[in-house]
């Protein structure tokens, strides 16, 4: 990544009474990255965001930002702003009080204030909105409310709490692609909290997967998503099937195994270490098996009976029972050659990228 | 059963038989009494009405008496029904009534301010510092109310009287060499004495509104930059201004009108206008001039409350 690490997160703890939130985090995060901290409910994300922006202190282990820890310094005092996931807009002044909140401290004088809230106010396209009362605003005003209030600021780093959970699904896209579009234009580091594994994907320079306290994986989009470390990481970020091979042999940088149904398969480790690969679990994503058509051939090519149909509108998922393996595996297929029209029962034969596998400890 | 649906098809047909009538819906009329008493705002007002009939009988009642009385005259015993402004040109010129008047207003804002600025470091401590002894908290708050008013008022007297607690402790201390008499019958020891026996009047109204203050506006603040003292002034001071102006109210209003207390610890210079209102009731037998001292407590109390609202409601503004 870049160079300048502008947050260090040095073997963080935090224990609640008797229960560990999180347990000896380290990661690093650059100036200038957009980086998400991914997991489900209650795995400690939020925390660490919060410890971040000063709300908590950790139990042992330091934050550091831009070089300098934070151990026992304030909100008020750090270099970074948060988008909340209630966004906190205060329901006593109008947008543009909300927004100027924390420029009145600075004393700007009255004319590089209003055109500095003027200039957020125009990022997040709500110019002219100014005058609204705080409690008079739909939810994606009130998100971008949020984001003005804290960019206004110009922190070194935005710490963002699931700040699209609210929104309906179309917004929510759009305001994905509208916060990159933001990080690139302003330049500044964006700490995202999500549980959800697209807006991660699709936002994200990198994701830190998170569960029960450990982060799982730190990686970018495409690597967490095509090789996963973990079992639990690879199901949270969608599909996969997860076989059990045998004669899995580790060499340097790839793996070799015999899978029932499929035969001789491989696959790449990308820096992961396999401790024992005996206990090792093998994966491939649905989108990874391909329906060989009729009067088409490929190689390798396996057959199969569709046992089960998914319809998702752009996508069909199949559920598939292969000669000779045990587990069930799922096919998603594009609809526009007529996956959409197999009938259960039907024979199907699949093709595969016999490089696509991927390796996990269990 | 056979009988109630015989019953309600004749009803439909007697009530309406030249309606066009569409399959499915209803069409009885019903009278306008009973269709009104089973929409929402009837049943609204069906469920107020005994406290309405009980609040209009024993409220809204002896407040026309008491205005009626104002207007009339009296003459040892009996009533001159007269129209008669005489009653409030005394209530409102003579020295003696404006003075008590003055006093007692001063006495109850006064002890208003005092409450509610003692209580609200108590109910600030409950609602945030509270965790899950908050009910706990409240309980203990209200247990100095399971005594009397009055034995309340008199354990002040123990307190601040000539040989009481605060004298000898302070005798004893060496910090004075003889009795303070200053203590107790006068102003002051009104204002004490109020104070207290309000308190729990103004820690509940500004605890509800600390509760209700959302906490993450409170993290926000300081994320952008507020310490402590800015998101008490900029936050939790503008939210929680419904809370105060009840408090105030709760304990200004009712005050104004105690003549127990400053009859007790007040002395001569403690007197108040109630007790003046008591006297015209009560030994003179003046109804129609106590009634016009009433009446016009009531109004200048209201103004007085009303113009302490605005100011409270403009300070709210500035306050950003």
């Amino acid at each position: 990544m870049t160079a300048l690490p502008m947050i260090e997160i040095k073997n963080v703890d935090k224990v609640f009474g008797n229960f560990r939130a999180l347990d000896t985090l380290n990661a690093s995060i650059g100036e200038g990255e957009f980086f998400s901290l991914l997991g489900p409910s209650g795995c400690g994300k939020t925390t660490l965001l919060r410890m971040i922006g000063g709300f908590d202190e950790p139990t042992s282990g330091t934050i550091l930002i831009g070089g300098k820890s934070m151990a026992g310094i304030p909100p008020n005092l750090r270099p970074t702003n948060m988008v909340f996931q209630s966004y906190a807009i205060f329901p006593h002044l109008n947008v543009f009080e909300n927004i100027a909140y924390g420029l009145k401290r600075l004393r700007l004088g009255r004319e590089e204030e209003e055109s500095r809230v003027s200039q957020a106010l125009a990022q997040v396209e709500l110019t002219g909105l100014g005058p609204r009362m705080g409690n008079q605003l739909s939810g994606g005003q009130r998100q971008r409310v949020a984001l003005a209030r804290a960019l206004v600021m110009r922190p070194k780093v935005l710490l963002l709490d699931e700040p699209l959970s609210a929104l309906d699904k179309n917004l929510r896209e759009q305001m994905q692609v509208e916060l990159r579009h933001l990080q690139r234009q302003i330049g500044i580091t964006f700490v995202l909290v999500t549980h959800d594994q697209y807006e991660a994907l699709s936002m994200s320079d990198r994701i830190a997967v998170m569960f029960s306290g450990q982060i799982a994986q730190i990686a970018e989009p495409k690597e967490i998503y095509q090789n996963p470390a973990t079992r639990q990481v690879a199901d949270f970020l969608g599909g996969m099937n997860f076989l059990t091979a045998s004669d899995v042999a580790v060499n340097g940088k790839g793996f070799k195994a015999a899978l029932p149904g499929f035969g001789a398969i491989s696959g790449h480790l990308s820096g992961k270490a396999i401790s024992d690969p005996a206990q090792a679990i093998i994966g491939i994503r649905p989108e990874r098996l391909r329906i060989v058509w009729e009067g088409e051939t490929a190689d390798p090519m396996i057959s199969g009976k569709v046992v089960d149909r998914n319809y998702f509108g752009e996508v069909t998922s199949l559920v598939v029972a292969i000669e000779g393996q045990a587990e069930h595996v799922s096919i998603v297929e594009t609809n526009d050659f007529g996956a959409d029209d197999i009938p259960v029962g039907s024979d199907i034969r699949i093709t595969y990228d016999p490089d696509a596998f991927v390796i996990m400890q269990g | 059963m056979a009988t109630a649906s015989a019953f309600s098809y004749g009803k439909e047909q007697h009530l309406d038989p030249s309606a066009p009538t569409l399959p499915g819906v209803r069409t009885a009329r019903e009278a306008p009494v009973m269709r009104f008493m089973r929409s929402e705002a009837g049943k609204g007002w069906l469920t107020i009405s005994p406290p309405l009939l009980y609040a209009v009988l024993l409220l809204i009642g002896p407040i026309i008496v008491i205005v009626a009385n104002s207007f009339w005259s009296q003459d040892y015993l009996t009533i001159d029904r007269t129209f008669t402004l005489e009653n409030y040109k005394a209530a409102l010129t003579e020295p003696i009534y404006r003075d008590l008047l003055m006093r007692s207003l001063f006495v109850s804002v006064t002890v208003a301010f005092v409450t509610v600025i003692l209580a609200y470091p108590v109910a600030w401590f409950v609602s945030f510092h509270g965790g899950r002894y908050k009910g706990l908290w409240l309980f203990i708050i209200t247990v100095p109310f399971w005594s009397g008013y009055l034995l309340r008022i008199l354990s002040w007297k123990v307190i601040l009287g000539y040989k009481g607690v605060l004298n000898s402790g302070l005798l004893y201390l060496g910090v004075i060499t003889e009795p303070l008499s200053t203590l107790i019958y006068n102003v002051n020891a009104v204002i004490i004495t109020l104070a207290h026996s309000w308190a729990a009047f103004a820690i509940l109204p500004l605890f509800v509104s600390l509760e209700k203050l959302d906490r993450s506006l409170l993290e926000a603040a300081a994320d952008l930059g507020d310490g402590p003292v800015r998101r008490f002034l900029r936050i939790t001071l503008p939210l929680t201004m419904p809370g105060i102006i009840a408090a105030l109210m709760i304990v200004m209003i009712p005050t104004v009108g105690d003549y127990v207390t400053p009859k007790l610890v007040g002395g001569k210079d403690g007197v108040m206008i109630a007790n003046a209102i008591q006297v015209q009731f009560g030994k003179a037998s003046n109804w129609p001039l106590g009634a016009a001292l009433a009446v016009s407590t009531m109004v200048i109390v209201s103004l007085l409350a009303g113009a302490i609202v605005l100011m409270l409601a403009g300070i709210k503004r500035l306050l950003k």
